[in-house]
């Protein structure tokens, strides 16, 4: 069989950045809809800021595993 | 004069290297050969733990009512964490978790700054074992006080068997919160410290490694090294916030794990 094309590199940034398309897409509608709740209520932004705080710090968890992944499987 | 500004990322024919893992595995300086032997991130740790032990230490040696000086600025650190971190998720049951979260707060801030102070340059919680340890801390201390707070088997029964689903779907239920609880909690809380951390240096590196390699090249490529310096810029004002954020994020996860363990309700 003849080879049309060779990939030469690292296949590892491939996978973090399929890994940091879900967290991306995740962490913008989190944040989107906590300023949301903010503009709405002004009153409960401190509730709202420490809660998308800690959405977010769930939401790119699985970002940081891909590039942690990318340096472990070299 | 150009060759001075070469960092140690770049090869010795001067062409440009990418920074590998290898950046954070320096070598031993002090105690070589002994069990007790040191790397310049464990100087970097011992100096930085010393530092906000005396900063602590001389802002509360002599404590007035009206505070003055120093004193001033010791109680806006703890101030700060009081209220952002755990009037917020503890509540009134804060008090006692007090001392441990705004110490916990000021030591990883202190090990996390280190990445963008001149001399030093690496983030002290860049190495495993910092985040990890500071982890296990925060598993011990949120089961130990569920524990006490509601008992063994109802520590464990609050924990696992959450209520009002029907039985069989305990079958699944219970082994995901499980390792959810126990097992990924701390995991996570390391991964995104550490993570972090190590993003952020070798961020850094990349720019700034590059801004000298282009500089040093041949014809118009040398240009290129203004914007790689102006992102390498941006980056170290960039990463004074993740220091903050991550000692943040990290504090306020410990105190709402240890409000879900002390109370009955989730």
């Amino acid at each position: 069989m003849e080879l049309f094309a060779e990939i030469s590199g690292n296949v590892n940034a491939i996978g973090y950045g399929l890994a940091a398309i879900g967290p991306g897409i995740g962490i913008g509608i989190l944040v989107g809809k906590a300023l949301e709740g903010i503009a709405r209520q002004p009153e409960a932004t401190s509730v709202l800021r420490t809660n998308m705080f800690l959405g977010i710090a769930f939401t790119e968890a699985l970002a940081l595993i891909g590039l942690v992944a990318g340096f472990l499987f070299v | 004069m150009l060759t001075a500004l070469v960092p140690m990322a770049s090869s010795p024919d001067g062409g440009f290297k990418a920074p590998t893992v290898g950046e954070f595995f320096p070598g031993e300086l002090i105690f070589i050969g002994t069990p007790f032997a040191m790397t310049r991130i464990n100087l970097m740790g011992l100096l930085m733990a010393g530092v906000l032990s005396l900063f602590f230490v001389v802002a509360f040696a002599k404590p007035k009512l009206v505070p003055s000086g120093v004193q001033n600025l010791g109680e806006m650190a703890i101030d700060l964490v009081q209220k952002n971190v755990i009037d917020e998720a503890l509540g009134d049951k804060g008090k006692k978790y007090a001392p441990y979260l705004i110490s916990m707060f000021w030591l990883l801030f202190a090990f996390n700054i280190t990445g963008i102070l001149p001399t030093m340059h690496l983030a002290i919680s860049s190495v495993i074992a910092i985040p990890l340890m500071f982890a296990v801390i925060a598993w011990l201390v949120f089961n130990i006080q569920g524990v006490r707070a509601l008992g063994f088997f109802h520590y464990l029964k609050a924990n696992l068997f959450p209520p009002g689903i029907p039985w069989p779907i305990y079958i699944l239920v219970t082994p995901i919160e499980f390792v959810s609880t126990f097992l990924l909690r701390p995991l996570t809380l390391t991964i995104r410290l550490l993570a972090n951390m190590m993003a952020g240096h070798l961020l850094l590196v990349l720019f700034f490694s590059a801004t000298s390699s282009l500089l040093l090249a041949d014809g118009f490529v040398k240009i290129f090294a203004i914007p790689s310096f102006l992102m390498g810029f941006a980056f170290t004002l960039f990463e004074i916030l993740i220091a903050v954020l991550q000692a943040y994020i990290f504090t306020l996860l410990t105190a709402v794990y240890i409000d879900s363990a002390t109370s009955e309700e989730h």
